[in-house]
């Protein structure tokens, strides 16, 4: 068809029209078949979690009959007795617990991480290169291979069965990652401000307090949160670690609860389940930028 | 500013090496060391030469099995996920209204993947009477034993992993959105379909990338730990036990550090050999724009 209408259009200029119309079309024809199959896998993929929020208001029989999102007898069964748990403590303890594993360490790793990535990116001092390279060589080794005898080690030391072994590693620069993501980004800023108020007399604490961290706010409130999740869901660390149920953060008390009585309880586990995405959910949307950015600059696992 | 003082830089660094110290290098020989001796947390590690890797190799059947399970999950679910972070990618890399939207819901999975919640959805969803049979039998198909055939089981752990392509994808998203667009326009001139752009110009420009994500997502993936702990326990028949969770059982169920380190030395020189396979083959396959190799 285009063919016919192309042979009646002597003039280039209706001839560029026709061309233009086609692509529009072959644009719009393409787009919709995107658009399909984007919003196909979109739901494919975030219907578990729809379904999850709907089943924590089902009844324990409805959770396993129904594919549907809407609960028939909707109840808040599984959030009241699921948030009192089958030990002495509530959710409420570990919410609080996970909080305090978290807090500590993020602000422990946003601290040193900066300290260190000021360190990479400003100064020449002995063996930086060796240096940085042990810096890469971290991010690509293996946990596994130091966790025994840092178990042992924190053994030792007594800090078993305490946040300590959480907190202090971070608190040490020992996500390397973050530290490289931060000395990425100070890279890429200019010196002159912090040049000017060395020429003013600024020291190099003061130069990093006042005019490097306001520049580096962006990649620091990407590390904060990507940290704070990775916390969040942290749960090979408190199982190692943590052996009291009273110092039990969210993840463990969740294994903990598909283990014992509750095991035929469904609608507790999952309403607990909805509860403790929550604030990862939370935090995600509302700074989902910083997410965005952070990987599409320095790269991320996950 | 930088002459002011040579040692000023590392002030700063500081936490970090006193970190790198104690944290990391101490606890990389301390293991070393340990995986050739017998120590059970009650009396001193007691140092029996190669025993511990020749019972590793020689008599453990569970190590063989665990060791061959790995490496399936492994050499499925990378490069599974890496394919579909890709494909999705490429679909999202064009005019369209509402990308961040889409960009957005597939990257919450990455966000939640990790987490405990999100291993118990998948042990109810993929239960015998769970959401996904009962999807299959609404579309008219049977519904699949999950957990009690060893391959599925070890299915779904890959789709939970597959599920979380979104973090993979974003970088990979952010690579092609970067590509000159002229390239195109001059190969269309050149006659160049679709395809033969995509693989002469789209897939060059993003090796580095796709290296990137490789690497990354390999490394992970052999430290697999919370999925086949929380949704399968390892079973059925061993079929789930990755060997991060036979570590776990060895250290920290039976306390036999000693062994329990030999599988971590194994682990890690298989995860070492295949990323330096992998930095060593870049030169031919990953390209770099101005030949700047940094």
């Amino acid at each position: 068809m285009a063919e016919h209408v192309l042979s009646q259009s002597p003039s280039p200029a209706q001839d560029i029209d026709v061309v233009r119309a086609r692509e529009m079309r072959r644009h719009r024809i393409n787009a919709a078949l995107r658009y399909v199959l984007l919003a196909g896998v979109g739901l494919l993929m975030l219907y578990p979690l729809i379904w999850l929020i709907g089943a924590s208001f089902k009844t324990n029989s409805e959770i396993f009959s129904n594919p549907g999102f809407w609960p028939e007898n909707p109840t808040l069964d599984g959030y009241i007795k699921g948030w009192q748990t089958s030990t002495p403590y509530s959710f409420g303890t570990f919410f609080l617990n996970t909080l305090w594993i978290v807090i500590p360490k993020v602000i422990g790793t946003a601290i040193s991480c900066t300290a260190v990535a000021y360190g990479f990116a400003r100064f020449d001092f002995p063996f930086k290169k060796l240096l940085f390279a042990s810096l890469i060589a971290t991010l690509l080794l293996p946990n596994v291979v130091t966790r025994i005898p840092q178990y042992l080690l924190f053994r030792d030391l007594g800090w078993l069965d305490s946040y300590l072994p959480l907190w202090v590693p971070s608190a040490f620069a020992g996500d390397a990652f973050f530290v490289f993501m931060l000395v990425q980004f100070l890279r890429a800023i200019p010196r002159d401000m912090e040049e000017a108020a060395c020429v003013d007399g600024a020291t190099t604490w003061q130069t990093l307090i006042f005019i490097v961290v306001p520049l580096l706010m962006p990649a620091l409130i990407s590390v904060c949160l990507f940290q704070f999740m990775w916390t969040m869901n942290d749960f090979l660390g408190p199982l190692i670690y943590i052996s009291s149920v009273d110092k039990y953060p969210v993840s463990l008390a969740l294994k903990l609860s598909i283990d014992t009585t509750e095991a035929f309880e469904w609608n507790r586990v999952l309403a607990m389940s909805v509860l403790a995405l929550t604030p990862a959910l939370a935090v995600f949307f509302l700074a989902q930028k910083y997410f965005i950015d952070g990987i599409s600059s320095g790269g991320i696992k996950g | 500013m930088s002459g002011d003082n040579r040692f000023l830089g590392l002030f700063y660094l500081s936490p970090y090496i006193i970190g790198l110290l104690v944290f990391t290098t101490l606890p990389f020989v301390a293991s070393l060391y340990l995986s050739f001796t017998n120590y059970n947390l009650m009396n001193e590690p007691i140092f029996t030469g190669l025993a511990n890797y020749i019972k590793l190799f020689t008599s453990d059947r569970t190590f063989r099995k665990s060791l061959w399970v790995t490496l399936v999950y492994v050499f499925t679910t990378v490069p599974l996920k890496l394919a579909f972070a890709l494909f999705m990618a490429v679909i999202l890399n064009y005019k369209l209204k509402f990308i961040n939207v889409f960009r957005t819901a597939y990257y919450v999975p990455s966000i939640l993947g990790g987490s405990i919640a999100i291993a118990v959805l998948w042990r109810y969803i993929f239960a015998d009477v769970g959401l996904v049979n009962m999807g299959l039998q609404l579309v008219g198909l049977e519904p699949v034993n999950w957990f009690g055939d060893p391959t599925n089981a070890l299915f779904t752990i890959t789709l939970l992993r597959l599920w979380q392509f979104g973090s993979a994808m974003v970088i990979f998203l952010a690579a092609l959105q970067s590509i000159d667009r002229t390239l195109y326009e001059a190969a269309a001139i050149d006659g160049a379909g679709k395809w033969t752009s995509f693989v002469h110009i789209t897939l060059p420009l993003i090796t580095p990338v796709i290296f990137f994500n490789l690497i990354m997502q390999m490394v992970q993936a052999f430290q697999e730990f919370n999925g086949p702990y929380i949704i399968t326990q390892g079973g059925p028949l061993k079929s789930t036990y990755l060997l991060p969770i036979y570590i776990y059982d060895e250290a920290f169920k039976r306390f036999d550090m000693g062994y329990a380190s030999a599988i971590a030395w194994v682990l890690f020189v298989i995860i070492m050999a295949l990323t330096l396979i992998a930095f060593w083959s870049s030169r031919h396959w990953v390209y770099y724009a101005g030949d700047k190799r940094s």
